[in-house]
């Protein structure tokens, strides 16, 4: 792959909180445009850690790393970064703070400098691309679990960006909704990183799954499909296999 | 949920613009706590029953919202009588009531409850979000409405995260007693809220961050007064003028 399409470029990087032993111990990696990437392994494994450092929103203690070509580390770097790339939080009342969806989806278009109505419009032209047309003036803090995720992806999606990194999405949404998740990010034309524990999931939307070993990323580029042959105790259930 | 806006959304009321509601609300609830006299009050008491009857809330509703500031009435009426100087009106014991102290403890009693009847027409005909919008355009500082937003909008979160902290000691068999054990739980409580508090606080504020957020924020709402308004806001404004006028010109 050529370099111009190379997004974002990790190598070596290193992190830990004081007094702890280091999260990610120079790991390197690689991520080019058009790529659906999969991040799995244990919990406290430094996936989420690793979303946070790319975002700035944590100072990777050694390494180097580049987003769309450029060296990044000071504050003022990471602006674009920001802008160009969104970042899905695991818990979706983290992400929705402002009283209304309407003013949450366009809290991002107007800290980008647009204006009331231009933010507006795309925030209303976002909520309708993922169905939830009709949510402008609904309270964030009532809608259920499933809305508040989809409408965290709105927030997200209505700063343009051209990379998502997504943090557990499905965590604790139902089979329908989980669906309805699958078939718009199948839909986009967005690169994106994938944090998630489903391989269902992962087989189904990503193109590569990486796993997180050893405070690293091990690159497992041709998924090996396998047979399973179980029991089942709640076989009476239809219930799909990948 | 804890604070809610009751009113039906069909009433006169809820169409008035909120920075006039605000306003006559403030402007009645200064003028009342500052009359003293009985023909002031009761007219202001009766005009407030009368706005939030054509707000369309229910009584049980309005009676709910009015028992805090009642409950702590009671104590003025259990103390005032007897604490203040005055004509003998009854005694108990060895306890001797003033006629001065019942009429003040009267007062209270009819100023709270009105000024408590306009503000609860205010917010049960107001959605939460719309006085803080108001707040801001009427000049309030915009980190004061949006610290106002934060509460409201986390305060859900915590309590949430409360409730499930307590239903956590509860199904391990906690019940309170005046123990040393009772108060550590409560304090572990107490704390682990605050800790998580200021986690969430953290982590909302990376989010704000990653979406580009430079301390700058922004409102989407905008007013417009219309007739109803402005007829709405005369009446109003002339009838506090009017209590305004009665109490101070006669004097008894």
């Amino acid at each position: 792959m050529d370099t111009n399409n190379l997004i974002i470029n990790l190598q070596d990087i290193s992190f830990g909180y004081p007094g702890s032993p280091p999260v990610l111990d120079k790991l390197s990696l690689k991520f080019f445009r058009y790529d659906r990437i999969g991040l799995m392994g244990p919990n406290g494994s430094g996936k989420t850690t690793l979303f946070h450092i790319i975002m700035g929103l944590l100072k990777h203690t050694s390494g180097s790393m580049e987003i769309f070509g450029k060296p990044v580390t000071k504050e003022k770097e990471f602006d674009e970064v920001r802008r160009k790339i969104g970042l899905l939080f695991q818990d979706a009342d983290d992400q929705l703070f402002s009283p209304t969806v309407l003013e949450d989806v366009a809290f991002g278009p107007l800290n980008l400098g647009m204006s009331r109505d231009e933010a507006v419009d795309i925030a209303k032209r976002t909520l309708e691309s993922l169905d939830l047309a009709g949510f402008e003036d609904r309270v964030t803090y009532k809608l259920s679990g499933g809305e508040k995720r989809l409408v965290s992806l709105a927030t997200i999606l209505a700063m343009e960006p051209e990379i998502l990194l997504l943090d557990e999405p499905t965590a604790g949404l139902d089979d329908k909704t989980k669906a309805r998740l699958i078939s718009i990010l199948s839909n986009l034309d967005l690169s994106f990183i994938l944090i998630s524990h489903e391989i269902d999931f992962l087989f189904e939307i990503t193109d590569s799954i990486y796993t997180m070993e050893n405070k690293r990323i091990v690159s497992d580029k041709e998924a090996h499909l396998h047979q399973h042959i179980h029991s089942h105790p709640h076989g009476l259930y239809t219930h799909k296999h990948k | 949920m804890m604070i809610e806006e009751i009113s039906g959304s069909d009433s006169f009321i809820y169409h008035l613009d909120p920075r006039i509601k605000i306003i006559i609300a403030f402007l009645f609830s200064a003028m009342v706590a500052v009359s003293n006299r009985f023909v002031v009050l009761i007219a202001a008491l009766a005009v407030g029953i009368i706005i939030l009857f054509s707000a369309g809330i229910q009584i049980k509703e309005v009676f709910k919202r009015l028992i805090p500031v009642n409950t702590l009435l009671i104590f003025l009426w259990l103390f005032l009588p007897f604490t203040f100087a005055g004509e003998h009106l009854f005694s108990i014991g060895s306890l001797t009531g003033t006629r001065e102290g019942v009429l003040l403890a009267f007062r209270i009693t009819i100023k709270s409850n009105a000024i408590m009847l306009m503000l609860i027409a205010l917010t049960a005909s107001t959605p939460i979000f719309t006085i803080g919008h108001a707040m801001h355009q009427l000049g309030m500082p915009k980190k004061l409405v949006q610290l106002f937003f934060f509460t409201y909008r986390y305060l859900h979160v915590i309590y949430k995260e409360y409730a499930r902290l307590v239903n956590s000691m509860k199904i391990r068999g906690f019940k309170p007693k005046t123990d040393l054990h009772t108060y550590k739980s409560y304090a572990h409580l107490v704390g682990m809220l605050l800790v998580r508090g200021f986690d969430r606080s953290q982590r909302v504020h990376n989010a704000m961050i990653c979406r580009g957020f430079r301390g700058k924020l922004y409102s989407l709402s905008s007013f417009s007064i219309s007739r109803a308004d402005v007829i709405a806001f005369i009446l109003m404004a002339g009838f506090i003028l009017m209590l305004g006028i009665l109490e101070w010109t006669q004097t008894t």
